[in-house]
């Protein structure tokens, strides 16, 4: 490989990453001063995160996970980790064998939980046993697992690794069908309530690009594989044409969330469903429900019952994970 | 030059010398969705690929977020 023009924006070092965004280049070090600087920005900006917070790190094996936990270590934070098992056949099998070797190169605490011990189904069988795509019963699984966690641990606050190009594609989606409600509450924090810890987003400032390179820059072995039962699904999509108009107009995923935390967020507060709910207990384990039992554990009664899918009879072209 | 591509996973064979951006168009490949590595380094848009080259296309699109 023969090295052409490409120099450093800080240093005029030879580069290892263009960044059209920010019309520059950085070579290693500095670009992971610019992703350092990214995150601390959306931390401080949004009130993320103290020093003193009991910090619980959602971790999938995947780049975004396990860039957020690394670098939210390198800025000084102490933080676990929690992963899930969903029983995704060798998909999982191998992402949480990424989770676990992050955690122990850095002597870091992994919780794991996974949901055939824990609650007698994984996810392709909840999705045949339900009949909702795998993508549905994925979320609100990990989202319960997540919030029972971090409350039992008395952790203060939870943190997922999304970054800009899932928000961006998240309020792609919402604004496509004008759902306000959920626009209310696409948020970077979500505060704690009614019930759930405290959630907080802090790679929003980051592309997955970048944490992809961060990943490779610092030596860090994640999941680069896609979840199998997520081919084909609407995020992707969203995805994929938010980066056809990046390319050819860089920024533009960064205005669109950013113009629209600024701009919009703010007309919309109050509106969000939850907002206005008086949510009640779930009669069975507690959770803040709407009703007498809460939909996970409708969920888990319904595919515990179930004889177990191999994850090949609920893949589907078309079909996904979300 | 070796080229290995992911989802499926695969490799393929192509001539170079070749700009980053240039292999990534001529694989109709968005560069905002991937990163390449060139003998185990990122390497950016305009870096150029030789013969002997070991190279990833390595997607950076997930949809389990």
């Amino acid at each position: 490989m023969v090295a052409i023009g490409s120099k450093c924006r800080t240093c005029r070092g030879p580069a290892i990453i263009d960044l059209p965004r920010h019309n520059a280049n950085f070579c290693a070090e500095h670009f992971m001063e610019l992703c350092r600087r990214q995150v601390s920005k959306a931390i401080d900006h949004f009130k993320m995160l103290g020093r003193d917070d009991r910090i619980l790190v959602a971790v999938s094996g995947g780049k975004d996970s396990l860039a957020v936990w690394d670098l939210l270590i390198d800025l000084g934070y102490e933080a676990d980790g929690l992963y899930v098992g969903l029983g995704i056949g060798d998909y999982s099998e191998t992402s949480a064998e990424y989770a676990r070797a992050f955690a122990a190169g850095r002597g870091l605490n992994l919780i794991e939980v996974k949901l055939r011990d824990e609650y007698g189904y994984d996810i392709p069988t909840a999705a045949k046993a339900t009949r909702r795509v795998p993508c549905s019963a994925c979320g609100m699984s990990k989202r319960h697992i997540f919030d029972k966690v971090a409350l039992d641990g008395d952790y203060t606050v939870l943190v997922t690794g999304h970054n800009l190009d899932d928000e961006a594609a998240v309020l792609f989606g919402n604004t496509l069908r004008w759902d306000v409600e959920y626009l209310a509450r696409q948020l970077p924090v979500l505060e704690a309530r009614n019930g759930f810890p405290k959630k907080v987003k802090p790679l929003v400032r980051l592309t997955e690009r970048e944490t992809a390179a961060w990943c490779i820059v610092r030596g860090i072995d994640y999941l680069v594989d896609e979840c199998p039962m997520a081919a084909g699904n609407k995020h992707l999509a969203y995805k994929g044409a938010l980066n056809t108009i990046e390319e050819t107009s860089p920024g533009s995923k960064a205005s669109f969330y950013f113009n629209f935390i600024d701009n919009m967020a703010p007309l919309l507060a109050g509106r969000a469903v939850a907002d206005g709910q008086q949510l009640g207990s779930c009669s069975n384990c507690g959770a803040p429900t709407t009703g007498n039992v809460c939909a996970f554990c409708h969920l888990v009664e319904t595919a515990s019952a179930h004889a177990p899918v191999p994850v090949e009879l609920v893949m589907r072209k078309g079909r996904g994970k979300r | 030059m070796k080229v290995k591509l992911r989802n499926p996973s695969r490799e393929i064979e192509i001539a170079g010398p070749r700009r980053v951006h240039a292999l990534l168009a001529k694989l109709q490949l968005n560069r905002e969705s991937h990163l390449v590595i060139c003998n185990g380094t990122l390497v950016p848009g305009d870096a150029e690929l030789l013969d002997d080259d070991v190279v990833e296309i390595r997607p950076v699109i997930s949809g389990g977020a």
